[in-house]
Formats: C-alpha cells, structure tokens, sequence
C-alpha cells in the first residue's frame, strides 16, 4: 500500500496543455498564440544580443567566485533592479528605505513577499487578511498566496468584457467595501491576461481610495518596457504609489524584458517609511528565503547586473527591449487593420488599446473551440492571445480565421 | 476628491528585528585578526582557501554560453528530463529496481533546500491522505535550525528529534537512535543523512543502516534522505548513497534531497534534486508535486542543471568528475589525519577517532558554548555549536593554530 496511493491526478495548467496540444497538432498552418513568451517574426524564441554578450562575458571572467550568493542575492542586481522600477533618482531610494530581495522570477518574489505579509502585517500570523486579486488575473496568483498561508482570496472587478475595457466603477467600488488594510495585487503595467491598464488619471483615483482604507499595495511587474518600450513609462504606476507615500511590494521579474525565462530573475522591491522599518522587514525576509530555497541562483541576476550597470550595455538592452514591444505593436496595429478590412463585425479598436503582450481579444469560448479545432490556431478559453504568437507570415490567416469565427459561430 | 495623509506608523511596525544566521559569518568578515580562520563555512574550499571548479565545468558553461542551438525558454516545471534521469541514475545506481519498475520520479529544486521544502510540501498536502499532515516527523539532533525552519514553514508543526550524535563518545549511538525510532509514532516521517550529516559529519555503518532500515519497516516510517554530498564522503558514489539504496532495495518508498552543490563546486547556481520513489501512483503524485512547484518558483534555474546533466550523460566526462569527487574525499581525509596526528602529539586526554573514522567536509568536537566562544572570542576561530566545523578550511598555513586552539579549548581553565 503506498503512502501517496489516495493521491488524485492534478488538473493541468491550462496554458502548458495548449502548448502540449499544439506541439501534437501536425497542421501545416498551425499557430500557437497561447504561450507566454516572446517569439521573433521567424516564430523563434529571441535571444537578446545584450544577453549573449554578456553571458560570454560572464564566462571568461575567472575571477568570479562560485560560492552561494548572499540569502538576499547579488547586492548589485537587487538595487539596480530596484531603480529599474523606482527610477534612479527615487526620493525614496535617497532616503534610504527601499531594499530588495533577489528571489526565483517573478513567482518567486510574489512568493516571499506573501509569506512575509502573512507573517507580519496586520497583525502576526494574520491568515485571515483578505487578498484582493483581479478579475480575471494571471492563474498562478490564487496559489501563491493560498499556499502561503492566506485563507481569504477574492476577485476585484477589473474587466469589463461589454465594453471590453477596465470596469474602473466596479473596481472602485471593491476598494471602497474591501475590508481596512486588505492586500490588493496590482498589475504594473500591462495587465494580464486582459492587456487592459488604468489610465494614469483611473490610477490616480485607484491610489486615492487606497490611502483611505489603508490598504496594501502589491505590485506584480512582470512587462517593464516590453509594455510600451519605455521603462518609465510602464513603471509609472508604481512610482505614483511611492510619491504618495505608499508602502508597498513590487514583484519585478525580469523574464520577459531580459528574455531569460530559463534563469529565473526576479526581485521584490520592498519600500518602508524608514530605514528601521525596512531592515526589521529585510532580517525577516532573510529567514523566509533561507527555508525556501536558502540562496538565489547567480547565473541570471549576475547578468542583469551586470546590464543595468553598465552604461553601453544599458543602452543596448534597452534597445532590445523597444525591439520587442515595437513588434508586438507593429502586430497589434496589422491584426486590427486586417479585421477593418475584413469587415468583421464588431469593434476591434481594443487590439491596439491594449497593452503588453496579451490581448484578450473578446472572442467566446465557442469561437475560440473553433480556432483551435477547425483552424488549428490555439489560443486561451478566454480569448486570450499573446500577440507574440502572430508574425508576418500567419497574420493574414489568423485574421481571416478570426473573421470565420465571429460570423460563423455564435 | 480629499487628499488623505499617509500615516506616520508603518504597516511593518510589527515585524520583529532578527538577527541573520549569516551573523557568525559576517563577524568572520569583520574581524581583522590576522589568524582568523573560518571553519563554519558552507563549502568545499582547497587548499588555497578558495572555492574551485572543474575546469571541465568552465568549459562546459562556455560551451552553453555560445551554443546557438539553446534557447531561453521556461524550462519543464518540474526541470529539465536529462537533469532528473542523471540525478535519478546517480543516487539510485542505472539498475535499480525502482528505475527499472519506473516507480520513481524526480523535480529539479533550487539547492538542496529547495528540494526539502518541495518534499515538506508534499507530505503536508498528501502523506497519510491527509490534506494537511501536519506531522510528526523526526530529525537527527542535533541538526541545524533552518532544517526544522523548513518544515515548518512547509505547515509541518509537529517536528521531533531522535537522538543521533553522543557527546560522549563524540559519534553516532546507534542504539539510541534505534531506541528513538522503536518508540517513534507509527507512520511518522524520519529525515535521515545517507551520508555527510550537517553539522557534525557522523556517519551510520552499513550494519547500523540495515538495524535502522528494519525499524523503518517494522514501524511504518517513511524515509526522508538527505544527501548533499554523495561521492565526497568516502569517495565512492556508491558507498555513500547505500542506505538509500538499501531501502529501495527493501521495497521502501522514500523521498531523497540531493544537492549537486558541493560536488560540482556550483553553490551558487543552485542545483538540487528531490528523488520520489513510491509504489504505485506516480502520474498523479507528479502532477500534484507540479502544482507545488509553481507555487514556490514556478520552474528551476537552467544553468547550473545543464552543467550537470551534460557532465553526467558524457562517459568521458563522467570519469573526469568521478576523480574530481575523490580527489575532494580524499583532501578531507588527509586533512583530518593530520588534525588528528597534531592533537595526539600535543597530547592531553582523548581519542581522536571521531576525527578520521568519518570522511566528508565536517568534523564534531563536542565542545560546550564555553570552549566554542572561547574559539570565537578569544581565537578568531569561527565554528559551529557543538564544535562542528568544515575540515576543508583547515590547511598547512592554519594546521598548528587551529590544533592547538582546540587543544587549549579542551584543557585548559576557561
């Protein structure tokens, strides 16, 4: 008799199952637009030439030691992270009381910042402050904190699938009734999987009622400058929080903007009224990472490092970066195109309104059966398509195929 | 619209300050003493001070560095299969039953830790059918405190000892451990060092593995393995994964921590291994241990995995680490015959067998708070409680000082 022998076979995660289904299909046209990671025109994985430079660098360096990095991670990739996202000359970072912990992507971040939250604030060991996370979000956050402890996980309204944009009302009016000091789980910048961001203004108003009922903002910033290939443009929520003096979290991962999925770089910048607060936070935070996977690995955040440090490097990666999100919106701006032309009914003005790599493109579950079983175009149930998924040579039949399923299927 | 003012409290006014684990370290860096010596380190350092790399390693990374061929991607969630089957291979042996019966799986982790909170999660969610065992299981006392940290962190509160290391006779006594394990709650998870045990370096004999194994049986316990230094304690791969083995061959099921750490000089890319072997079940117990995983770091960093995986699946240079690893056991050993050779010939009181009889990186003295602080405070020798230290910081340019501190700890009026 096995000790595991009662354990049930676990749902798979629904965006690696279309992966594995689309890796299956032997269509000559098929495409996958469900995978969230960037891909060149050529439909290839990219590896940012910034990257293989410095990889290359980082390897004929023989005087790199090899021993464990500190439990918090690489010193010089924690604060340049961290001014990546609060800007260089952050008031903040000057008074000293913004700190970083390196942890595994972004994941790994949102991972110690709950275990902490759940820890230490509101009270100690509180597992019953709710957790606010929006809907729809990104899949992996419910988890993340369910398993750290937190026993009260609700939706905030956020999209507003009628007019395919935010629902700022409803998501106002969840700020307004969450419980005092509630955690609320903010996307930066490009939201996923909806693509849909507050204005600054809605963000304005967002901060606002925050203040007010004291509730905690943790930030998820998985996109900064692949949104809209401007850093400060895609950071600029989190630095409003800072100038109205939030504390707060910032889950930064740095898979999607450096391309290093496979390395597993992430930070979680914490900001803290003062120092004193913050190093209370930091020895904490020191002993969670220390009975999770005890030090970060080097590889990745040697080489971020390294990047944002550099000025000539800086410099290049961050043209790398507008590469990317110019593709994605060269294609945002060719997908909406080519369904005006079709005629497709409907508006499709929130393709190139939306942000980041996903688009939620308002498609149905039904017609998004049909794309994947008659056109052999696989997407999310959701509507959701990584925009990364389209180049030039299968944007025209992705369009057609979804002009076929607006009008054919209801 | 109003504009509130923030308030002047912190919303982490409650978080207590704590002091790091890193602080004996940190004192080590501070301290400006010029026969400072460190010997509570984590790593493998040679006789130059230093941590090293196979040379064979730094080829390798270049070649991964400049191969056009691989791409960045998100890796498997549970790691990449070359990884696993290699890491499988090297604890299990190619034939083993459990391979050849495909009833065992294994997750790349991050580091050894990693792959302990992994499998702590995974008992807590499922062992016993349970939705949240929450214990007890049994650790070796001593052991160190971000071991018990983990599990509890992991949801397993109820976290026992059974007693392992004698101050008496400066070894392992079997027959409390035995005693313990006869007297354990029935079903109760046991964490056991198949060889290199943190910190003193005790080691079981073949013979008391098979007594410990049959209690295992006889009472239900599950095994929970570490074994972070396979091949470096004796020098052979084999011999120092045996009481894994010889569970497995026992029909056991069992969970095994592995860390390619030291092995491989890669601390810092942190590469470890949790090895699953069950009964029956697996598929699901697999997809279960996924849904974990995504929770903790979503999937495991590639390069040092890689590294590994292709050293392992090269024959040639399997053989070429295989002597590396000797090579480390075989430092170790020598050091801690000369440590020993020194403190019979300043004489005193004692036996010195606990030093040589055991291989590996550590070494226990069963010294009192008093003797250590004294080592700390008044010696610049920085080790840890109990008198457990890291022989391989030990070298010809400290040898005398470091043995005759110890002498002075142990006999003299403090």
């Amino acid at each position: 008799m096995s000790i595991f022998g009662e354990v049930p076979q676990a749902a798979p995660v629904a965006v690696f199952k279309l992966s594995a289904d689309f890796r299956e299909d032997q269509h000559p046209n098929k495409v996958n637009l469900g995978v969230g990671a960037y891909r060149t025109d050529e439909c290839q994985p990219w590896v940012l030439p910034v990257v293989r430079k410095v990889e290359k660098m980082i390897t004929d360096d023989h005087s790199l030691n090899h021993e464990y990095l500190p439990i918090l991670g690489l010193p010089e990739f924690r604060s340049s992270a961290s001014k990546i996202a609060l800007g260089e000359d952050s008031p903040a970072i000057k008074d000293n009381r913004v700190g970083a912990v390196q942890c595994l992507g972004g994941t790994g971040a949102l991972k110690i910042g709950a275990e902490f939250l759940r820890r230490w604030y509101n009270g100690t060991d509180n597992t019953k402050t709710p957790i606010y996370v929006s809907a729809p979000t990104w899949e992996n956050h419910n988890a993340v904190f369910s398993n750290a402890g937190f026993e009260d996980i609700r939706p905030y309204k956020y999209w507003d699938a009628g007019k395919r944009g935010l629902d700022l009302t409803g998501f106002l009016g969840d700020l307004e009734s969450a419980p005092d000091h509630s955690i609320f789980v903010l996307h930066a910048c490009a939201h996923n999987p909806t693509g849909t961001d507050p204005t600054q203004d809605q963000w304005k108003q967002i901060a606002d009622v925050m203040k007010q009922k004291n509730l905690f903002a943790f930030f998820d910033s998985a996109y900064q400058g692949f949104a809209s290939g401007n850093l400060e443009k895609d950071a600029w929520a989190i630095r409003y929080f800072v100038s109205q003096g939030f504390e707060l979290f910032c889950a930064q991962s740095f898979s999607k903007n450096f391309g290093l999925y496979n390395e597993r770089v992430g930070n979680l910048t914490v900001v803290a009224k003062d120092q004193d607060n913050l190093n209370r936070v930091l020895s904490q935070m020191e002993k969670i990472v220390r009975i999770t996977w005890s030090n970060p690995p080097s590889q990745g955040a040697r080489l971020v490092a390294i990047t944002l440090n550099t000025p000539e490097l800086f410099a290049e990666w961050k043209d790398n970066v507008k590469t990317m999100a110019d593709r994605v919106l060269l294609m945002r701006a060719q997908l909406k195109e080519k369904l005006k032309a079709l005629g497709t009914p409907g508006t499709w003005e929130h393709i190139t309104e939306q942000i980041g790599m996903f688009s939620f493109t308002g498609l149905n579950p039904k017609q998004v059966e049909y794309m994947i079983k008659e056109k052999h175009i696989y997407l999310m149930a959701s509507g959701r398509i990584n925009m990364c998924g389209l180049t030039s040579k299968n944007i025209d039949y992705v369009a057609e195929s979804i002009h076929e399923a607006v009008t054919t299927v209801q | 619209m109003h504009q509130h003012e923030m308030s002047t409290c912190s919303v982490f006014d409650g978080a207590v300050f704590i002091s790091s684990e890193m602080k004996l370290t940190e004192d080590f860096k501070r301290d400006t003493h010029p026969n400072k010596v460190n010997l509570a380190g984590r790593e493998y350092v040679g006789e130059h001070g230093h941590t090293t790399w196979l040379p064979l390693v730094r080829k390798i990374k270049q070649q991964i560095a400049t191969d056009p061929t691989l791409f960045p991607e998100y890796p498997p969630i549970l790691g990449i299969p070359e990884f696993t089957q290699r890491a499988t291979e090297l604890a299990l042996g190619k034939d083993s039953p459990a391979i050849v019966e495909s009833r065992v799986f294994g997750i790349q982790t991050v580091g050894s830790t990693g792959a302990v909170r992994l499998g702590a999660e995974l008992l807590r969610s499922w062992y016993c059918s349970s939705s949240s065992w929450s214990g007890p299981i049994l650790l070796s006392s001593p052991c160190d405190d971000s071991l018990t940290g983990t599990f509890k962190a992991a949801g397993i509160e109820d976290v026992q000892h059974y007693r392992y290391w004698d101050a008496e006779s400066n070894d392992v006594c079997v027959e409390n451990m035995v005693h313990d394990l006869e007297n354990a709650p029935e079903r109760c998870v046991v964490v056991l060092f198949a060889s290199g045990h943190h910190p003193t370096g005790a080691e079981l004999s073949q013979e008391d593995w098979k007594r410990v194994a049959e209690v295992m049986m006889k009472r239900q316990l599950f095994p929970f393995f570490l074994m972070s230094a396979q091949g470096l304690c004796s020098g052979s791969l084999e011999q120092d994964a045996w009481a894994v083995r010889h569970c497995v061959s026992l029909g056991l099921e069992l969970l095994c921590a592995q860390s390619f750490s030291y092995s491989f000089g890669l601390y810092g890319e942190r590469v470890g291994h949790l090895l699953c072997v069950l009964k029956q079940n697996m598929l699901a117990v697999q997809s279960q241990a996924e849904k974990l995983v995504q929770t903790l770091w979503s999937c495991p960093p590639m390069e040092g995995a890689r590294v590994v995986a292709t050293i392992l699946s090269n024959p040639a240079h399997l053989v070429e680490w295989q002597e590396s690893v000797k090579g480390i056991a075989e430092h170790c050993m020598l050091i801690r015959e000369r440590l020993r050779e020194r403190l019979r010939l300043l004489g005193g009181p004692g036996h010195w067998d606990h030093i040589t009889k055991p291989g590996g990186l550590y070494c226990c003295f069963g010294l009192n708070a008093q003797q250590v602080e004294f080592l700390i405070k008044r010696k610049h020798i920085y080790l840890l409680p109990h008198g457990c230290l890291n022989v391989s910081a030990i070298n010809s340019r400290n040898l005398d000082y470091v043995a005759e501190a110890i002498h002075q700890a142990m006999h003299s009026q403090l």
